[in-house]
């Protein structure tokens, strides 16, 4: 039975975030908690996977109790199981010290369902790194596909999937034995509207929760903010810039003026 | 880990349609700084199948030394054989900073390496500095979909790493018959061990935008109303050939195609000007184009924040002022193009 794992986040809605003009720190408050569009594409493009090879569909998570929300979200999408990861230790993770823990709670997964195929977004719109997925591909030793646009064939008996990778002028065709991590572009997919029963089951789901003492063979010091090699030292507004010139007059005088300007730079207008 | 050991600035060269991509001859531009500042050495990383030709141009545009893995093995980028020479290299020789492209592939073989050395990664780093005495690298980014900058260090690993976003960093200008250093690398590595294959390479037939590469950029966005609306901002391009960009609204409305969109989750551009129209300038929109050469904004909100970041602005309806500038433009370049 062909067993995929999303790698999933919670994350605020970075679209509608504010910041304080004051202390120009974020308004966390301001921005409603949203699974990362990316990995709904991940979610989806398992469930799709399942219905067209049949299997399991676990979703795993990193994040605070309330990131509950963000598994039941991807029951309603079609998954089946959700796991959560939820300690104090694990808080101001960067991504090396994310995909440390985040591989630990998949080696712990694969012992209740071995894992054939682990799928992630792009990145999150909250780091914009793009960095995790790779990273839990090196730590289990599977090959990491990023940029993934379509998924061809997925032979679970010959162990092997076939996808299209993105690239900046086309496309690649590339063939994986399985297990291998996929991170996949929105592109892959639409996500459609939830089937009511989905809805359902996830209102009423409880995902299966571990904390640090759960996993095994985990060294501690690789987790949280002591295992992250990052730190950010500095946070600060966009530089203000410091605006243009307005120009004034009627319309016609104005565009007169602008045509002065842009003509300074003739050799361009070919 | 003796930080001591490492020394010099390195910059992945990345291999782009049969020429050194533009974003590695850029990081070259900005390593040399930060190694001038070290005092150090700047290096170019080049791994491929048949590269050496590219080394001459690595030296004239700032590299002093240039490792090379030259062997069928690196025909196509793949993780597994690439991060293998990297991490290979990165041992023997130790560098204190390693950048990359932030490019499809150069974001994947970062942060495989970084996780196998293991070390610090800074993703799309925007602003680059280094301590001179300490040699810690200042890597900064736009966080949260734009809206915070951050500066992220990495104190307690070496090499430093960062991915470098396109079009931000300055390449130098080239010197004819600068030289260096060149040293040949080899892998201990095998066809059979590397387990993906890339069974076929498809090029997009459709020209991918050309918004990347053009001198003049007219973006449109939401003020234009409509998609009828938005055909004035094509008139415009076409009278004065320029390419056409978009702000990320339209380009959810459906008004222009996603790879004309200029902004956080689009293309940084940076043409020589630059036209906003009916943009109102959210942050994720200016992260794409601030750096352009001449930005020239034209919105009927006076308070737009776009009137911020341009150098020159009308406060007008574009409705009014871009057939104006049409007329002016035509007359002006003594030009007459059908409006179909």
């Amino acid at each position: 039975m062909l067993h995929i794992v999303a790698c999933i986040k919670q994350v605020p809605d970075t679209k509608i975030i504010k910041m304080n003009p004051k202390t120009n720190t974020m308004d966390r408050a301001s921005a409603p908690a949203i699974l990362n569009p990316y990995d709904a594409h991940a979610v989806e493009e398992a469930v799709r996977l399942k219905k067209r090879y049949g299997g399991l569909v676990s979703v795993l998570t990193m994040g605070p109790p309330p990131a509950v929300k963000a598994i039941k979200k991807c029951i309603e999408i079609g998954a089946d199981e959700g796991y959560m990861i939820s300690d104090r230790a694990f808080a101001g993770a960067d991504t090396l010290a994310t995909s440390y823990a985040l591989t630990k709670a998949l080696e712990k997964i694969s012992k209740i369902h071995p894992i054939d195929l682990i799928i992630c977004g792009k990145m999150t719109i909250d780091g914009d790194t793009g960095q995790v997925g790779p990273g839990i591909a090196r730590r289990l030793d599977i090959p990491p596909l990023t940029s993934v646009k379509k998924v061809v064939e997925v032979n679970e008996k010959e162990r092997y999937m076939v996808i299209h990778r993105k690239l900046e002028d086309g496309y690649e065709v590339i063939k994986s034995p399985l297990p291998c991590l996929l991170a996949v572009e929105k592109e892959i997919n639409k996500v459609p509207y939830s089937p009511l029963p989905n809805m359902m089951k996830a209102a009423r789901y409880k995902p299966i929760i571990w904390a640090v003492a759960d996993l095994e063979d985990i060294d501690r010091t690789q987790l949280g903010l002591k295992g992250s090699p990052t730190i950010v030292s500095k946070v600060w507004a966009p530089p203000k810039p410091q605006g243009g010139t307005i120009l004034d007059g009627t319309n016609d005088q104005q565009v007169q003026q602008l045509l002065d300007i842009v003509l300074e730079k003739k050799e361009l207008f070919q | 880990m003796n930080f001591e050991d490492y020394r010099g600035i390195w910059v992945f060269i990345e291999i782009k349609d049969g020429k050194v991509a533009p974003v590695s001859l850029e990081l070259l531009g900005a390593g040399r700084e930060l190694a001038d500042k070290r005092k150090s050495q700047l290096a170019g990383l080049l791994i491929g199948d048949g590269v050496e030709e590219y080394v001459q141009t690595l030296y004239e545009y700032g590299a002093d030394t240039v490792y090379v893995y030259d062997d069928p093995l690196f025909n196509h980028y793949r993780t597994e054989s690439f991060m293998r020479a990297v991490f290979d290299c990165c041992e023997k020789h130790k560098p204190e900073v390693l950048l990359y492209g932030a490019t499809a592939n150069g974001k994947d073989l970062a942060s495989a390496v970084a996780t196998d050395l293991p070390t610090g990664l800074t993703a799309d780093t925007t602003i680059l500095d280094i301590e001179e005495d300490t040699g810690l690298l200042l890597a900064s980014r736009p966080a949260f979909g734009g809206n915070i900058m951050a500066t992220i260090l990495c104190k307690k690993y070496r090499p430093q790493m960062a991915t470098v976003r396109p079009k931000v960093m300055k390449a130098l200008t080239p010197q004819e018959g600068r030289s260096g250093e060149l040293v040949r690398e080899t892998v201990d590595l095998k066809e059979d061990d590397i387990r993906t294959k890339v069974l076929e390479i498809v090029r997009e037939t459709t020209k991918k935008s050309s918004i990347d590469e053009a001198d003049i950029i007219v973006a449109g966005g939401k003020g234009l109303g409509s998609k009828a609306g938005f055909e004035l901002i094509h008139q415009f391009a076409q009278v004065i050939g320029a390419a056409v960009g978009g702000s990320r609204d339209v380009v959810e409305a459906g008004w222009i195609p996603h790879q004309n969109q200029v902004g956080q989750t689009g293309l940084t551009v940076t043409p020589k000007i630059y036209f906003a129209i009916g943009i109102s300038g959210a942050i994720q929109h200016i992260v794409g184009m601030q750096n352009s050469g001449l930005i020239i904004a034209i919105n009927k909100d006076p308070d737009a924040p776009i009137f911020q970041t341009c150098h020159y602005g009308i406060v007008g309806d574009a409705h009014e002022v871009v057939p104006l500038l049409i007329k002016a433009f035509e007359k002006a370049l003594d030009r007459r193009v059908s409006h179909v």
